[in-house]
């Protein structure tokens, strides 16, 4: 039993809870209604007028070609920045479960890109890979790639997923390690008495046990690749080339404040919460209930 | 089937922990060898040195005349218990079984006449489409039988099979495990630190101390002739009373002519001690030796008691049939039949007791 502190006070929890609350309510439902209002609104281009238009801004948005086009840019980008880092991860969590010499430096090293914010990790690609000014983008060129994501729109998509990716490896990394470290040995060498190699073991055995692992990374990697990147999106290619790296995200953000098309905007934010409280159902209901063998 | 063949297999783990301090062993075809020891002595090391999960230091090991030190487990043919079973959390019964017919291309209508036969024997033919989470512990025990029955091995290894079950499910699996060897014939080497397990499964009994053998031979020959100190007193519950001369003669046993020249421990067999009516005729013409002990504490347990004694500063435990018609407390007469005392030297061997013919000569 652990033992509770009570209060014989009766305002005094609520009085403490004040803080919390008010923060939440100024940060979080004030805007979110104000979003909700706003989306049913239309404001002429002075804002002098304001009229009422119901569901219209998200009759315009979802019949905009513009917005169709970052539906897809958006599952692109969350896909490849969702499955690249745990695949990357998952190998050098299964490389590192195997070094015995100096794990631990080893591991803290692998850590380390988590710290750096998401804006200072696009710097650091938009360095390396800047046309102009940039290291590896000076190797591509000298081995005869055309390299400029200033105008390729694939390019600069690959770059801003190279960025989120890394970032979110470190991250992926922990969680395999630990996933790995769960998985009784005895298993391990029961399966090899039993006759797989060490290929057949990881299929069959590891892969399978790194499920419930797998799963809540992924829901993880895309709830960060839909809102947590915009930092990277921002510092690296601004949407561009074109509308060719604009996400739904970076979407509202361009519609809202440099467009200033608030309506629309509102309407597409709105349609993302409810993207994020769908992400953050199913997020409960698996990572709450974490499969547990044996 | 297949003999196995320990020749100076020694195990140095990183870090310099001497493991397995030199072995020599041979398993014979069909035979069920059961090696026991105290925690730590290395069974579990030589067992998984066998079964290829542990490299070889140094020596050899040979299974059905083949050198393995340098193959892998999965081409060793072997099948392994685990102690903790092992079984493939994610996989149903039927899949844990089949697993490694799967792995060496066993075609599918032989895999499932195998995994079915092997559970009927095991009486596990219900179960087959359970999760391994959703199995008593005894079931989960059957079932890691039963993926190294279908394997049809060259030899089982079971490493503590039995240590999670109660004493009860134990004792029946024991049995079990016993038949199913006999049926199949297969070389098994059987580990335990218990030592009933080890003197009822075994047909070779292998007591290991601290990385070395201590003896090797049939359960009951070790029993009856153990050849160290540490062996008399790992076999046998309770274990075998350990005294020198000197603690028996200052409590009134006459040793003279008995004692073997160099022996400086005399060793006594609870249940060859006991009241000196019982004793002189089971003894016969061989003598007793009699002398006093203080009781500390009887214990009733059932068929038996157990009588916790001292003599001088030493502890002596005499089984006595039944319900014993002993005091509490105060003095008690023991004896013992001259021809069951055992003899060891300094260095804790055993010493050959003194022909009839020389006895009491001087
Ligand atoms: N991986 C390892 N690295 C270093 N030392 C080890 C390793 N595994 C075992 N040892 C040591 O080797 C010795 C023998 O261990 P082993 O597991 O063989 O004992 P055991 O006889 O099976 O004991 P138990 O009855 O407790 O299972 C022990 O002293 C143990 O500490
Ligand atoms: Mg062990």
């Amino acid at each position: 039993m652990t033992s509770r502190v009570i209060f014989p006070h009766k305002v005094l929890p609520y009085l403490l809870l004040v803080p919390q609350i008010a923060i939440t309510l100024v940060f979080f439902y004030w805007p979110a209604s104000q979003a909700l209002r706003q989306s049913t609104l239309r404001e002429d281009p002075f804002g002098l007028v304001t009229t009422f238009v119901g569901l219209g801004n998200f009759r315009q948005v979802l019949s905009d070609p513009d917005y169709i086009g970052s539906v897809q840019t958006t599952i692109i980008f969350s896909a490849a920045t969702a499955l690249i880092p745990m695949a990357i991860a998952l190998v050098l969590a299964v490389m590192a479960d195997k070094v015995i010499k100096g794990r631990g430096f080893y591991r803290t090293l692998m850590i380390w890109p988590y710290a750096v914010a998401p804006a200072i990790a696009g710097m650091l690609w938009l360095f390396l890979f800047n046309p102009t000014i940039g290291t590896f983008a000076y190797m591509l060129r000298r081995a005869g790639y055309d390299w400029d994501p200033l105008l390729n729109g694939n390019q600069a998509m690959l770059m801003i997923i190279m960025a989120a990716a890394w970032k979110q490896i470190s991250y992926n990394f922990l969680f395999f390690v630990a996933g790995l470290q769960a998985i009784p040995k005895s298993l391990l060498e029961a399966a090899a008495v039993d006759g797989a190699r060490e290929v057949k073991r990881f299929w069959t055995i590891v892969f399978p046990l790194l499920a419930p692992t797998s799963f809540f990374l992924l829901v993880v990697n895309t709830v960060y690749a839909f809102f947590d990147t915009f930092g990277i999106i921002h510092a690296v290619t601004s949407g561009g080339p074109g509308k060719a790296t604009e996400t739904l995200v970076y979407k509202v953000y361009n519609d809202g404040f440099v467009n200033l098309m608030l309506g629309s905007s509102a309407a597409q934010s709105v349609i993302l919460m409810g993207i994020v409280i769908a992400l953050t159902a199913i997020q409960f209901r698996y990572v709450e209930r974490k499969v547990h063998y044996a | 089937m297949a003999t196995v063949a320990l020749k100076t297999v020694r195990k140095v783990y990183a870090g310099g922990m001497e493991a397995v301090k030199g072995i020599d062993l041979t398993v014979p075809d069909g035979a069920l060898c059961v090696l026991v020891g105290p925690s730590g002595c290395g069974k579990s090391t030589l067992l998984r040195m066998i079964a290829g999960l542990e490299e070889i230091s140094s020596g050899t090991i040979e299974i059905d005349g083949r050198v393995v030190n340098a193959l892998e487990p999965a081409e060793r043919d072997i099948a392994m218990v685990f102690q903790n079973y092992a079984l493939y959390p994610h996989m149903s019964v039927y899949d844990n079984m089949a697993y490694g017919l799967r792995n060496r291309g066993t075609p599918k209508p032989e895999i499932e006449r195998k995994v079915r036969e092997a559970a009927r024997m095991l009486e596990l033919g219900s179960l087959l489409d359970r999760r391994p989470r959703q199995l008593s512990g005894g079931q989960r025990q059957r079932v890691a039988m039963g993926r190294a029955i279908v394997r049809d091995p060259k030899v089982f290894l079971f490493d503590e099979p039995l240590s999670n079950l109660d004493a009860k499910l134990r004792g029946q699996m024991r049995v079990e495990i016993r038949k199913l060897q006999r049926d199949l014939g297969v070389t098994s080497i059987y580990v335990t630190h218990d030592q009933l397990e080890a003197m009822t499964l075994a047909d070779v009994l292998v007591v290991m101390n601290s990385g070395r053998i201590e003896q090797v031979g049939a359960p009951l020959d070790v029993y009856e002739e153990p050849a160290t100190t540490f062996v008399a007193s790992f076999i046998g519950a309770p274990p075998m009373n350990l005294l020198t001369p000197d603690h028996l003669s200052a409590v009134g046993a006459v040793l003279e002519g008995l004692l073997p020249a160099d022996a400086v421990t005399v060793g006594i067999r609870p249940e060859d001690l006991g009241t000196v009516e019982a004793k002189s005729a089971e003894a016969g013409s061989a003598g007793l030796i009699t002398f006093d002990v203080t009781i500390d504490v009887l214990e009733p347990v059932g068929a038996e008691s157990y009588l916790y004694a001292r003599v001088q500063d030493a502890s002596v435990v005499v089984r006595l049939p039944g319900r014993a018609a002993v005091p509490e407390t105060g003095k008690l007469k023991v004896a013992a039949p001259v021809d069951k005392l055992h003899f060891f030297d300094t260095h804790g061997k055993r010493v050959d007791p003194v022909p009839v013919a020389a006895r009491r000569l001087g």
